[in-house]
């Protein structure tokens, strides 16, 4: 089975690319926040909920460089969520079979 | 006339501008920030809404360093250089995104959506980006 | 446009405001003034060195009002006023000013 990497940047108060994505991603995925996708990782404002439920059985991770950007950094993120670096980034992309943007 | 000598405007009129996209995701944020202090230039009676996501474009402790780009969060600190001083904030989209006025870079009036709407029916032009 | 200093190139854009604020220094900034027939004395540094901070802090050149407003706030009344800029910088402080500081032409310029 392949293995998957979905990419969210747009901000979940905006659009539904992180709605959609949380419904059709198969359990065991990975999911990467970035750009203005990074507000679903705060853990105080309304879309924590919808990714906190796919916690169990997805992977999350966060792109560092756009949480400092937004004025997050001292803001509280999910638990559990990874924050990652450009570096990182690559790495999930190479580790993975298959990387879906949700644009 | 000498070059100095200043003309008041000819025409005064209300513009408001809302903000509803975060920065750097998009150019709105920035375009409409640009235009604000033009508008504000030309002595306008400029107010400037933040709503939505637009909150988002004057949370404290920006740091772009890492994405390359222009922290223009401190530009909004010279709105008050440029006399535009009717600065509004939702309160429903700060609630919704876990932020207080607290979490703002500057000085804000938070209105709920309705005193906001009443305002908002008070102005000549509205440009919403 | 460009400018040359030195052996090197500094590029500008068509009405002469520097491409890259990193790129700015002194020796610039006299060459350019010269390109603007003007001086550069301690008054007229005065304003250009306030002009860079003013970016550094708030990452915009200042309309001309907002400058003479800030530098008034900052240095008093006889320099913080239209009168005195112009005489130092005959075709708009900001404009002028903004260019010799090596930044761009002012938000809210005419």
């Amino acid at each position: 089975m392949t293995t998957m990497l979905h990419l969210v940047n747009k901000s979940p108060f905006e659009r539904n690319n992180l709605d959609s994505c949380l419904r059709l991603a198969k359990s065991g995925s990975a999911v990467l926040l970035l750009e203005d996708g990074v507000f679903a990782a705060m853990n105080n404002a309304a879309y924590a909920d919808a990714v906190k439920g796919r916690m169990g059985d997805l992977k999350f991770y966060v792109l560092g460089p756009d949480v400092s950007a937004r004025g997050l950094d001292d803001t509280p993120l999910i638990d559990g969520i990874n924050v990652v670096d450009y570096g990182g980034f690559v790495d999930l992309v190479a580790e993975h079979d298959v990387a879906q943007s949700w644009l | 006339m000498e070059p100095w000598e200043e003309d008041g405007p000819e025409v005064v009129k209300r513009f408001m501008y809302v903000n509803r996209k975060a920065p750097y995701g998009t150019i709105y944020a920035l375009e409409c920030l640009e235009v604000v202090l033009i508008a504000a230039a030309f002595d306008q009676d400029v107010s400037v809404v933040f709503a939505d996501d637009g909150v988002f474009q004057i949370k404290k402790n920006q740091d772009t360093t890492a994405i390359g780009m222009k922290n223009f969060s401190n530009t909004y600190r010279a709105l008050d250089d440029y006399d535009v001083e009717k600065i509004y904030v939702e309160q429903e989209s700060l609630d919704a995104r876990g932020l207080t006025a607290d979490d703002l870079i500057i000085p804000v009036e938070v209105l709920n959506a309705e005193s906001l709407s009443e305002i908002m029916a008070q102005q000549d032009v509205v440009i919403s980006s | 446009m460009a400018y040359e200093l030195n052996g090197k190139t500094f590029e500008a854009d068509e009405e002469g405001y520097l491409v890259d604020i990193s790129a700015w220094n002194a020796d610039l900034a006299v060459l350019i003034a010269e390109d603007e027939n003007i001086e550069m004395n301690d008054d007229a540094w005065e304003v250009v060195n306030f002009l860079r901070e003013y970016y550094e802090e708030y990452q915009i050149a200042p309309a001309v009002r907002v400058l003479t407003k800030a530098i008034k706030k900052k240095l008093g009344a006889d320099k913080g006023n239209s009168k005195y800029l112009y005489e130092l910088f005959p075709y708009g402080p900001a404009k002028q000013a903004c260019k010799i500081a090596g930044l761009p032409k002012p938000t809210g310029c005419i």
